[in-house]
């Protein structure tokens, strides 16, 4: 290569000048070049979708979601009938309800109890994480304690009591599991903030006179972003299986309302006669969180500084298979993006 | 002998924790109108002498610090009061469910902790590998599935057919280890497998993840370059710092084991605790819950005893105290 030609280059690049990218920009970049947080995401944009249009879907087969058709919708047994037959596309349910109709509209429920749930939980965890970071002492303390006995707690048994109190109802079981889920995204965020708080630019706020509350929700909080985010995204789908899992119990969402918790409950008198009844609504409940784990999972790699190395090392390790084998060792979990697995499992 | 101090005062904390639940469970139980419990007794059609009478016969009509009093000395007493509707002790009751539950946390306890701590090792050791590939994927499977799906997907594909077949060996309900230990198995294999699933994909990521950071250590440089054997550098050294993390993390998951067992005995109709409890909350049979609720407690700080003992048998630094 000849210096001229080198010189070249270097004007070249000084004609397009270096464009600066946001933490954002980059993680949205790497998470464009992972095709399964990508066919995640879109699952998810269909599912979405789909719950939102529910009511179209229950116009265009002219089966309501609590309608049962006993005539057309079972046989003469009094069965549910199966997929394809008398116009209801997945079969019907245990009454001779439309069971694709029902499922969309448990998709309603199941999605909104996922998304509204992590919202309030990660509100809660982070006010107080960052609360309990910063000011240390006894609120620390407290607090925990207050963690590790939420999360040693058995939420069946929270559930149950107030299940038995205030009777079973979907206000309830969004309360048990945001009762739940604050915890651990609050230890998250005390640990981040322990370490952010002894940053220099914290102290160049403090000196500049800025108060507590605007050190910790102007300094520390959009630091704080990128984990809780991740968290975030793993805690949907967390809190879907939850709503299953409770109204499967009978301690959540009640017939005749269409949850895919309560649909498995019953359908597992079913199995015998209509396989269908337990596999579509388990299908779709399976689906949307392995879309959810998966595009969190993305995301926390998109995240993480050290995954473009990794993609680098794959890059070269295709390179270099068809000389020979070689075997890169694995990078464990990093500290700052934890696996909220670790931190809070729901069932 | 420090170990006896510990324990003793482990015990006593535990009862304090028990005995705070049980009055929270009977306070928070007890705040609703006592007519509702007595009509749902004496049925719709009961004349309001009948439900005084019912009211009576409870004792629902002393004031609730007698109430209180009578419960607590028969927890003493070993006594959990009686059920609403069969009048059966509650003692009976949870004695019959216990051997199902049991059974149940016992073998999928064993059943999880292998799976997930051998698949997750074997992960670590031979990362990126097929077999890393392929338990990824079926992690990320077991924590996107909810314990009672696997549950029913497993009668529907296994049970079924099986039964279909003529191979009856594989069954639901519940067979004690009394009655032929090959029946209790082959009731218990499908309830363990279900139990153990979901919660070994957790410990699969978990033991997986601490042992790639380990190996990852100076001192597994330095195992290896004294010329020890990859076993004993693995075995010796890696897991046994690997997995303290993992221990800790069993006491937290105490509570949500808890809520699969729950699951699994009302998918595969084992009548456990489980199961009773359920019933008894469609029934607003008081008493039985909170016989439940005390039985959970006790189960939690139990296990946690445990978790923590075991905690301070694999890590040399945590001192019993």
């Amino acid at each position: 290569m000849s210096i001229v030609h080198e010189i070249e280059l270097e004007a070249q690049s000084a004609v397009a000048p270096v464009q600066g990218r946001s933490q954002w920009q980059l993680t949205w970049r790497r998470l464009r070049g992972d095709r399964v947080s990508m066919v995640a995401l879109v699952v998810i944009v269909i599912m979405v979708v789909l719950a939102i249009a529910a009511p179209v879907f229950a116009a265009l087969t002219g089966h309501p979601p609590n309608v049962a058709y006993p005539v057309t919708g079972e046989n003469a047994a009094g069965n549910p009938v199966g997929p394809f037959t008398n116009g209801f596309i997945l079969g019907t349910d245990s009454t001779g309800r439309d069971l694709l109709v029902r499922i969309l509209y448990g998709a309603r429920v199941s999605l909104f109890v996922g998304v509204v749930t992590t919202f309030i939980a990660t509100a809660l965890g982070v006010a107080i994480g960052l609360m309990a970071g910063y000011f240390g002492g006894i609120a620390d303390t407290v607090l925990a304690r207050f963690t590790d006995a939420v999360l040693a707690f058995a939420y069946v048994v929270l559930a149950i009591a107030l299940a038995v109190v205030y009777g079973p109802s979907l206000t309830i079981i969004m309360l048990v599991i945001t009762f739940f889920s604050w915890a651990g995204i609050a230890r998250i965020v005390r640990g981040q903030t322990l370490s952010i708080k002894e940053k220099e630019y914290i102290e160049a706020a403090r000196s500049l006179g800025a108060g507590p509350f605007r050190i910790m929700f102007f300094d520390i909080l959009p630091n704080l972003l990128a984990p809780v985010l991740v968290v975030g995204t793993l805690y949907i789908p967390q809190a879907v299986v939850f709503e299953a899992t409770l109204s499967f119990l009978g301690l959540g969402v009640q017939p005749p309302t269409a949850s895919w918790g309560n649909m498995l409950a019953d359908a597992s008198n079913f199995y015998q006669v209509a396989w269908w009844y337990v596999v579509f609504p388990a299908a779709a409940l399976l689906i949307t969180t392995l879309a959810f784990n998966l595009l969190g999972d993305g995301i926390r790699d998109a995240m993480d500084p050290r995954t473009e190395r990794l993609l680098a090392a794959r890059r070269l390790r295709r390179k270099n298979r068809k000389k020979r084998k070689t075997g890169v060792a694995g990078t464990g979990p990093n500290p700052d993006f934890p696996d909220p697995v670790h931190v809070g499992q729901i069932p | 002998m420090a170990i006896v101090g510990y324990l003793v005062r482990r015990i006593l904390t535990g009862i304090v924790v028990v005995w705070l639940v049980a009055t929270a469970a009977f306070f928070l139980f007890f705040a609703r109108p006592v007519e509702t419990v007595a009509r749902l007794l004496a049925g719709h059609a009961a004349t309001p002498q009948v439900i005084t009478e019912v009211i009576t016969n409870l004792g629902l009509n002393q004031p609730i610090l007698t109430q209180y009093w009578r419960f607590v000395d028969g927890l003493l007493h070993g006594n959990l009061g009686y059920s609403y509707y069969s009048q059966e002790s509650v003692n009976t009751i949870l004695k019959q469910d216990l051997p199902p539950t049991v059974s149940l946390v016992i073998g999928g306890t064993i059943l999880w902790l292998i799976a997930g701590l051998s698949v997750g090792i074997i992960s670590a050791t031979r990362a990126r590998s097929l077999f890393d590939r392929a338990s990824n994927v079926a992690v990320l499977i077991g924590l996107s599935m909810p314990v009672f799906v696997i549950g029913e997907l497993l009668i529907l594909v296994v049970f079924l057919p099986l039964n279909e077949h003529g191979i009856t060996w594989i069954d639901t309900g519940y067979s004690g280890p009394t009655s032929g230990l090959g029946s209790f198995f082959g009731h218990m294999v499908l309830p363990w497998i279900t139990l153990a699933s979901v919660q070994a994909a957790v410990y699969t990521r978990l033991s997986r993840g601490q042992l790639l950071d380990t190996l990852g250590e100076d001192y597994i440089r330095t195992a290896r370059a004294k010329g020890l054997s990859e076993r004993r550098v693995i075995f010796r050294h890696a897991v046994r710092a690997a997995l303290t993390p993992v221990v800790s993390q069993l006491g937290v998951d105490v509570g949500q084991l808890l809520g699969g067992v729950f699951v699994v005995e009302i998918v595969f109709g084992l009548g456990g605790i489980g199961q009773a409890t359920v019933q008894a909350v469609d029934q607003d049979n008081l008493p039985v819950i909170i016989g439940f609720v005390i039985i959970a407690a006790v189960f939690v700080v139990v296990a946690n005893i445990i978790v923590d003992l075991l905690y301070a048998a694999l890590d040399p630094r945590v001192r019993i105290t």
